[in-house]
Formats: C-alpha cells, structure tokens, sequence
C-alpha cells in the first residue's frame, strides 16, 4: 500500500516538472506579463518565440498560434469516474496575485471562449467598508457538498471521485437551475452567440473533460482542466499565471505545485492560515485561499494599468481614493 | 335522461351561447388569435437566435417565463383547491362558481408548464428529464407533481361535466349540429342517471375533490421549493411553503371573480351570478388576503430586523424607490391592502368594485412572482463586476414580452371555447330540491 502511494508521488513529481516545463513556455507566450505597460507591449509584437522540439528557437505570428485538443482518448464512464486515487485540490494565493489577468486569457484560449466569457474572474474584493481591497482570482470550487449537483435534474453535471464537478455538454438541458444554485456564481451559459467552435473538434463529440466544443443553449464552467492533468500538465490559468499565484494538485498525495515550486498541500495550508471562501455555507470547496498577508504587490499596481472597460468594473470598490 | 324543467329553463337561457359563435366571439378571437401569433413570430425568434434575444444573462437567469409559470399554475392550483373545498363542503352558494372554477384550474395549468419549456435552453432535449431523471433534483420533483396535478385536474373538470354532458345530449331544447351530439355521447360514458351511476359518480367526484386539496398544497410547495432549496438570499426561505400555496390559493380565487363578473356581463348571469355570490367570494379574498398579508408580512420583518449581510441587500432593493420600492409598494397595496378595504367595507362590497380589486390583485400578485425572482438573481453572494449592462439588470425583452402576453391571449381563448363547449353554470347541479 505505502510502495503504492510512493510510486503514485513519484510519477506525480515527474508530471510535475513536465509542469515546470509548460509554465516556461507559458510564460515565453506571455512574456509582457508585468503590469504596467503590458497593454502596449502586446499590441506591438504580433509575434511570439516558440522553442521547437528540436530545440531551435523560433518565431510564429500570435495569429497562428492555436490549442490542438489532442488528449487520451477517454470513454464516458472515465469522464464520468474520474482519474482514480486523485483528489484534486487548488490553492490561491492572494499575496501574490496583481490581476495580471493571464489566467483569464489562457483559459479563453484553452477553451474557445469569447472574449467576454470568463471561466476563470478576477474580482476586486472589500470585505468591509474599512477593509482592505484585494484582488480575487476564482475559479469553479468543485464543492465536495455541491449545490449544482444536487439540484441538476438529468445528472448533466456531475461529482467524481478525483473530486470535479464537470458537465457534460450533451446532456444539459439549460435549465439554468444549477446556476441558480451556485452561490459563487461560477456557471455560465451559451446564450446564443457564435460559438468558437475548433475545426479539430468540429466532428467530435463534446468531452466534458475538454469542454470543447460549446453547445449553444448549455451551461459551461472552469473545470480544472482534467485533459491536462490526464497527460501529467496543470491546468492552464496555473502555467500561464506570471506570480504562481495557483497552486494546483492532489489532496491525496499532500502535494501542490504552482509550476515553479512544489509543496506540501497540508502544510501549506498550516503555515499560511489558508481558508476556504464562506465556509458557513456548507459546500466543502476544494479551492483554498492564502490570506493577501505580506504582499508582493500594492493593490494599485493590478488596477491603474488596466483598459477603461476594464477599469469600470472595479469601479464600485474604490481603488481611485 | 330526466332533464329537469328547471334545467330546461337554464338551458334555454344558454343555448345561444353554446349553439354557435356570435360575431362578438368571432372578433375576441381573431384579435387573441393575433396577440398569440405575434408570440409565435417571437418564439421563432428565439429558437433561430437562442437565448439571446431574451433578457436573461449569466445573473439573471430566469425571467418573465419562471414568473408567469409561478403565476399561471398559482392561479391553475387556486381554481382546483377552492373548486375541491366547494364542492366537498357542498357549500350551498357554489353551484354557478364550480364550473369557471374547474376551467379555470385546467386552462391555466395548460399554459403555465409552457413557460418551463420557453426557459429552458434546449427544449429539444426536454425528454432527458423522464430518461434520465434524478431523483433528488427538485425540478424532477416539479416535473412528477405538475404532471400528476394535470391529470387530477383533468379528471376532476371531467368527472364535474359528466352530467352535463349527458344533459346537452339529450336535450331537445339545444339545436345543435349532429357531430355536437355526438361529441357529447361520447363524452357523457352512457350516463343515463340511474341510481348506481349517481352513486358511482358522487362518491369519485368527492373522492377527486378529496385528492385535489393535499394535492394542491403539496405541488404547490414543491414548486416553492425549487427557490426555497437555493442558498440564495430571499429564496433560501422555510415560509416559501406555505406562503406559495396562499399565494396560489388567493391568486386563483381572484380570477375566478374576474371570470365570473366578465361571464355576468356578457352573458347576462344576473340571476345565477347575484350579487351575493360576489360577496361571498370576497369573504374569502379577504381572509386569503389577510392570511397572505400575514406570510408577507412576516417573511420580510424576519429578513429586515436580523439584517444579515446578504437578506439586507436584497431588502435594500425592494425598499429602495430607485430600484423596485415602488413595484414592491404597488404589489403590497394591490394584493394585501385594497382586497381587504373593499370587502370590508359593506359600501364597496359591490360586484364591479369586488371584481376591479380582484384584478388589481391579480397584477400585484404577478408583480410579486416578479419580485420574487428577478432582484434576488441580481443580488449574487459575489459582485458582479461587470460592465455589461444587461448583466448586471435584468429587462424583459420585447420577445418575452410578446410569448407572455401570448400567454394571457391563451388563456382568455381558451376560456372562450370552452364556453362554447359547456354552460358556465353546471346545468345537473340545478336540481328541484337542491335550491
């Protein structure tokens, strides 16, 4: 049993430095991660450095640049089960987080959404009016007690045993109840807009461990991209993230990795105060949270760089004084 | 049959109205048929377009229809518990209110289920709820009531015309055309009156009366509680219960009013509908109104004076006039305030005046389904920090608008037909010694 779970870490080790690797080439595509001035640097180079597998550095035109969905073919019943022995747990750190706003645009592009769609949000928090603000990067929780689930009338959405809460596209009859459901307002719908649909999953079937391709009149949401993590890879808002503010792994083997660094799940949590967002409300998440002690940035700095449209939303909070 | 010349009587007085379809019919009509069409254009609008060309956004996700389902089938479920509670108490001033109370509980439990199908995002996989239902979701729950309510419904309507049926058949007062007979033949089963048929027939029409009452309070809950199960502020709620069924009750019981002073006046029912049988119905609004005052009342102070975070932000919307502090304020004074004056006071106890608050209440009761659903998805436990304005505020668009009042042009059609089918007063139930 103890050689068993050795050998597990082992191999999660080594799917995490391949981790490694991927969040190096993340950051080579978003490599005008700083806040300030970012805008203006992305507009100016049209081109990104891609490293080939024969180790020649390259450039590509960013236009051509697309996600090839090519992952273990799974059945239905493995979409439905889950990968065995995992439990897959996030933790977000708030210390480190300046709304960079990469890991909104990395999961657009894993996932085909729209501009406007965003799986994973960052919002601007004030918990009190004398509070503190502090940026808020959220994504689905996958409740263990989950409101969606229960609520879900022909088992479209569904619990596994690896703990994720995905939906299978094809069954959903967009009766919109689940969302209605979920308090942290993570679910959302295809409303009736051209849907990106990729011409390699054209043909396909949609994969609810993809979620690729959308189907109009369905519910969608981040679903800690269990394709990756099937080929050893995190999930895409981790790699893309400039500040590791994600940590993403497995609550069996007590082990998270944000793509640079690696450690133990527990003792993270013990040595940060990490919490999960209202516990009171009963749904078991399985995303925590580090408190925003001791941060590396100022509040500001993920504000004042942002477009106006952007801007707008936080308007509410304050951060202008 | 025997047919009473009592019944001979009333059957003259309505045979112009079941005979044929008078120019005035015709115009009502063709003027619903075109409300109705024009809703059909929107409904293609939608299946073409999607979801989009509603109102509803990633916030608020139901709209106009989950509202008018809640009104319709609160109304349907009204109609059916007081036509249950009539006729087993065989309250002695029923006998012209059962029909139109019957009609009323099936023609609205028709059209509110059809507001569910327009909300839901794809309808054309609306048999995965019976292939692959789960029992625990309550929409299953809904599913199994709102179905198992219909048949009731359609039984109880039914087994109440039974008599009726047989009566038109054998009339020889009604000039009607033979596929009238025959239509009638058929529906009246062979029912000749013979004592082991009456017996037959009371005892399943108290039987489904009987069914009907726990029915209704049970599907009715049950659809309180598809809001009630959320952990939303202003639904997350144990008075949801009981408050929908009151509500659905008291909504009911005012459209039947509206439909008794609408069928009094064209039809000139004087004589069957007096002005006691007004009264009478108003008693009963202002007990439900007093009874739904109560459950408002009570529902909103808890929510107020324990101000927890979320509860006070919906409340803040409701109180607030720049938000919908006017539409909670006319909704309260329609549906709780002006029932119970009016009735109260034996001046206004009029049939016009009883009828005109019937209907105020009938909007403010629709303003509150409205209230009910839309602020609370606009108050998520997050902010929304969005900057698109339609998902941040909900506004019904012009094709919700159009299905709705698609809706409405049903209901009143239907009603209309109807009529035309059967007398508005059961003629069976003017028997010599029941006066």
């Amino acid at each position: 049993m103890s050689e068993l779970s050795e050998n597990g870490r082992r191999d999660f080790l080594k799917k995490g430095a391949l981790g490694v690797s991927l969040a190096a080439w993340g950051q080579l595509i978003f490599s005008c991660s700083s806040g300030e001035g970012g805008e203006a640097a992305a507009e100016a180079s049209d081109t990104v450095k891609l490293l080939t597998p024969d180790g020649e550095l390259v450039e590509v035109d960013k236009k051509h640049l697309k996600h090839i969905h090519k992952v273990e073919k799974i059945s239905q019943q493995e979409a439905r089960a889950g990968i065995p022995g995992k439990k897959f747990v996030m933790v977000i750190d708030l210390a480190r987080c300046n709304n960079a706003r990469k890991c909104i645009s990395a999961c657009q592009a894993m996932h085909h959404l729209p501009s406007e769609k965003e799986w994973v949000t960052v919002k601007l928090m004030k918990d009190s009016k004398d509070g503190a603000p502090y940026w808020f990067p959220k994504t689905c929780f996958h409740c263990d007690n989950p409101p969606c689930v229960k609520v879900c009338p022909v088992n479209a959405t569904y619990k596994r045993q690896d703990g994720l809460v995905l939906i299978d596209s094809e069954r959903c009859i967009g009766c919109k109840f689940c969302m209605t459901a979920c308090p942290y307002s993570t679910r959302t719908f295809n409303w009736g807009e051209e849907l990106d649909i990729p011409a390699d999953t054209e043909t396909h079937p949609h994969n609810p461990e993809t979620s690729v391709p959308s189907r109009p009149g369905t519910v969608e949401k981040c679903d800690f991209c269990p394709d990756m993590v099937r080929m050893g890879k995190l999930p895409d808002c981790v790699t893309a993230c400039p500040n590791g503010v994600f940590y993403f792994g497995d609550q069996n083997e007590d082990v998270v990795t944000n793509g640079s660094e690696t450690v133990r799940f527990s003792q993270l949590i013990k040595d940060r105060s990490g919490y999960r967002y209202m516990e009171d409300l009963g749904t078991e998440p399985r995303v925590w949270y580090l408190p925003p002690r001791d941060r590396i940035f100022p509040v500001e700095r993920g504000y004042e760089s942002l477009p106006d449209e952007v801007k707008e939303r936080y308007k509410n909070v304050g951060l202008d004084g | 049959m025997d047919i009473s010349k009592k019944q001979t009587a009333i059957l003259q007085k309505f045979a112009p109205y079941i005979e044929r379809f008078d120019a005035r019919s015709f115009v009502w009509i063709f003027l619903l048929s075109l409300v109705i069409l024009v809703g059909l254009y929107a409904l293609i609008q939608q299946i073409v377009e999607g979801h989009v060309v509603t109102g509803m956004r990633d916030n608020v996700v139901w709209g106009l229809y989950i509202v008018n389902f809640i009104f319709f089938i609160g109304i349907s479920y009204g109609g059916a518990i007081l036509a249950g509670m009539l006729h087993l108490f065989k309250v002695p001033w029923r006998r012209p209110i059962m029909r139109i109370a019957v009609l009323t509980a099936f023609i609205s439990a028709l059209i509110g289920p059809i507001f569910i199908i327009l909300c839901i995002g794809r309808f054309d996989r609306l048999h995965y709820l019976l292939i692959h239902a789960r029992l625990q979701s309550p929409i299953f729950w809904d599913v199994v009531a709102i179905s198992t309510y219909l048949i009731g419904a359609i039984l109880f309507m039914y087994l109440l015309m039974i008599k009726d049926f047989a009566i038109y058949r054998d009339s020889d007062v009604l000039n009607l055309p033979p596929w009238r007979r025959n239509l009638y033949r058929a529906l009246s089963l062979n029912y000749q009156g013979t004592e082991s048929q009456n017996k037959q027939l009371a005892i399943s029409k108290n039987l489904i009366a009987l069914i009907m009452i726990p029915m209704v309070v049970v599907v009715s809950s049950v659809l309180s509680w598809i809001f009630g199960m959320t952990l939303r502020p202003g639904w997350h709620s144990t008075i949801f219960g009981p408050y929908f069924v009151l509500a659905a009750i008291y909504s009911g019981a005012a459209v039947i009013v509206i439909m008794m002073w609408i069928f009094r006046r064209a039809y000139k029912l004087k004589d069957y509908l007096t002005d006691k049988h007004f009264a009478y119905m108003g008693y009963i609004l202002l007990s439900l109104g007093a009874g739904y005052g109560y459950f408002t009342f009570s529902e909103y102070l808890t929510s107020w004076f324990g101000s927890e975070r979320w509860d006070s932000e919906v409340m803040e919307k409701l109180f607030n006039p720049a938000e919908y502090g006017w539409w909670f304020l006319i909704s309260n004074i329609f549906s709780i305030i002006i029932p119970i004056v009016v009735v109260a006071f034996k001046k206004l106890r009029t049939p016009n005046l009883i009828s005109l608050a019937a209907l105020l209440l009938v909007f403010g009761m629709w303003v509150k389904r409205y209230l009910i659903v839309v602020p609370t998805l606009e108050t998520p436990l997050l902010p929304i920090q969005d900057t698109r304005p339609e998902y941040i505020h909900y506004s019904a668009t012009w094709v919700e608008w159009a299905l709705s009042f698609a809706g409405l042009a049903t209901f009143i059609l239907f009603f209309i037909v109807m009529a035309k089918l059967v007398t508005i007063v059961t003629v069976s139930d003017y028997t010599e010694k029941e006066r």
